[in-house]
């Protein structure tokens, strides 16, 4: 199938839409949430329609099927990311989930799952909040270390000095497989490679890589990676932590609940195998059968017709916007192991002046502020900046107004 | 084309011509006020003497609301009786929180009448606030 954009549009009617005072949408914010196919929407409305029941306890009719449905999105979601069993693909709602529930592992878990004073953890200084937070509340209830890779200026992780920070005392390596701000894709081997040589476990936040290149967790070779359903075409509410499964059976739970226990007496339990282990409570069930359908969808256009449309499109966009005086970009300017996210601050503008101007004036869907990723701005020692996040369905038609959009907003202000 | 009621040519002007911007002496008291979600900041210094204000003096970065706003604030509250500049903020604060459905009191707000359209944009309310509550704290402080 040859990659079609127009087509692909087709797929998404909020794409068509118009805003109040004419103004067709321009969504250039995907990197914060991703819009939908009618055929996820289609798929949920069509479960909750005729398929719905609770999973896993159910016997009757509608209980299996739902069963069946939300244990299929597994097989899809394992079978997209290359997991050699599909249990160890676990539900979470969102990667934030995935990142604290290893986090936590770490609190309370025994042997390589156990950190104390004198322990260390590593992160990195271009990370979300998401892989910053966990570790930190990890390393303030044990004692343990937080350490992070600094990143360069120009929007690289600076591995300068790899060998001392991830050393025989780093329990745990967590970085951004993509930044959501810079758009760099990080190199995972000679991190993992120096993880390894020390006995250090390593996880990936896969966020902002999942959705836009085929990620395969074997070849890549990490321990951990989360990634949340709502970037990638599915609904909100889903999310995924992929564990090697060795690991997972030796991790404590997480939530207490249904579904993931074994066997309860009023003064213990025992617990589920993995993957149950790991999903207390009802599961977000329409949700992963949504996330189920965006997998499907993506595998039909293909992964690697995805990742080279938006090459395409960031080449596009870092060409055009260097046209817009005074504009910086933060993060690569080359095409070269980045996606196709770009963030950039104009001259005296705030990005709040920016944003607001492009969505008033024009329906252009841009997103700013500090992206959750405070520490990295203030490394380059900015508050905030404009971010543009493309996918699938954006055009360079899209970016050539965005580049408009700019110069009006630099009238305005100017 | 809704954002050109909001960013009103007084705005901008104050936007671009910041007055009374800088952090001066002799001052009573000084506070710092931070805007979590955007990142705005403001140091202000407020001097005052027999129930007058003589100086509003700040510095600070952000979008151009959050900066307009101090500066339009600076204009009013120079010179003019502290019970007074109470009121204005007052009715300042009522207008930014009204949700675009307050009818200004125009006598009462003067130049900051301007800033009634930030009042339908939730997320910028407290950028127009933002210096003046710090000037509300301010003072509070100097007494």
């Amino acid at each position: 199938m040859t990659f079609d954009v127009d087509l692909i549009r087709k797929d998404f009617p909020v794409l068509g839409r118009e805003l109040p005072g004419d103004r067709p949408l321009i969504y250039l914010d995907s990197g914060n949430s991703s819009q939908k196919p009618t055929q996820v929407i289609e798929t949920m409305r069509d479960h909750l329609t005729w398929h719905y029941s609770n999973v896993g306890r159910a016997l009757h009719a509608l209980g299996s099927e739902s069963t069946e449905a939300y244990e299929a999105a597994r097989d899809k979601v394992a079978a997209f990311i290359g997991a050699p069993s599909r249990d160890e693909v676990i539900f979470t709602k969102n990667a934030s989930e995935g990142l604290n529930l290893v986090a936590y592992a770490f609190q309370n878990g025994t042997d390589r799952f156990r950190v104390g004073p004198g322990d260390e953890i590593v992160i990195s200084e271009m990370e979300h909040h998401s892989n910053i937070v966990p570790w930190q509340l990890l390393a303030e209830r044990t004692g343990a270390t937080l350490r992070w890779f600094p990143v360069t200026d120009e929007g690289r992780l600076d591995l300068t000095d790899l060998d001392e920070l991830v050393n025989e005392r780093t329990k745990i390596v967590s970085v951004a497989h993509q930044s959501n701000v810079l758009g760099t894709v990080n190199s995972v081997s000679p991190i993992l490679a120096r993880a390894r040589s020390v006995g250090a476990l390593m996880m990936l936040d896969a966020s902002q890589s999942v959705p836009h290149q085929p990620v395969d967790v074997t070849e890549l070779g990490v321990d951990f990676i989360a990634f949340t359903g709502h970037k990638m075409l599915g609904p909100s509410g889903i999310g995924v932590l992929w564990g090697r499964r060795e690991l997972l059976d030796e991790m404590p739970p997480f939530l207490g609940g249904g579904e993931m226990i074994e066997a309860v007496w009023m003064d213990h339990s025992t617990y589920a195998p993995v993957p149950h282990k790991f999903e207390a409570g009802t599961p977000p069930i329409v949700e992963a059968i949504g996330l189920g359908a965006a997998v499907d969808y993506l595998n039909a256009v293909g992964m690697d017709a995805i990742k080279a449309h938006e090459k395409e499109l960031i080449q596009y966009a870092l060409d055009a916007l260097t046209e817009v005086p005074t504009l910086r970009v933060i993060g690569p300017r080359t095409a070269i192991s980045r996606g196709g996210t770009v963030s950039f601050t104009l001259d005296g503008i705030h990005p709040h002046d920016v944003g607001q101007i492009l969505d008033d004036v024009f329906g252009i869907a841009v997103r700013v502020g500090h992206h959750c990723a405070r520490p990295l701005h203030l490394r380059f020692g900015i508050p905030a900046t404009t971010r543009a996040s493309l996918y699938l369905y954006n055009t360079t038609a899209e970016i050539d107004a965005l580049v408009r959009g700019l110069h009006h907003v630099q009238k305005v202000f100017g | 084309m809704i954002a050109e009621s909001m960013y009103q040519e007084l705005i901008l002007e104050h936007y671009k011509h910041p007055q009374g911007r800088g952090l001066r002496d002799p001052f009573d008291a000084e506070v710092h006020h931070v805007n979590p979600t955007c990142g705005d900041e403001i140091t202000m210094r407020v001097k005052v003497a027999g129930g007058k204000v003589e100086d509003v003096s700040y510095e600070g970065q952000g979008c151009s609301i959050s900066q307009a706003a101090a500066s339009v604030l600076h204009e009013l509250a120079t010179g003019a009786t502290v019970e007074n500049t109470m009121s204005v903020v007052d009715e300042f604060t009522r207008l930014l929180q009204g949700r675009g459905q307050v009818e200004p009191d125009e006598e009462v707000l003067g130049d900051a009448v301007a800033f009634a359209g930030v009042a339908k944009f939730p997320a910028r309310v407290k950028c127009a606030l933002l210096a003046w509550m710090a000037y509300k704290d301010a003072v509070a402080r100097s007494v």
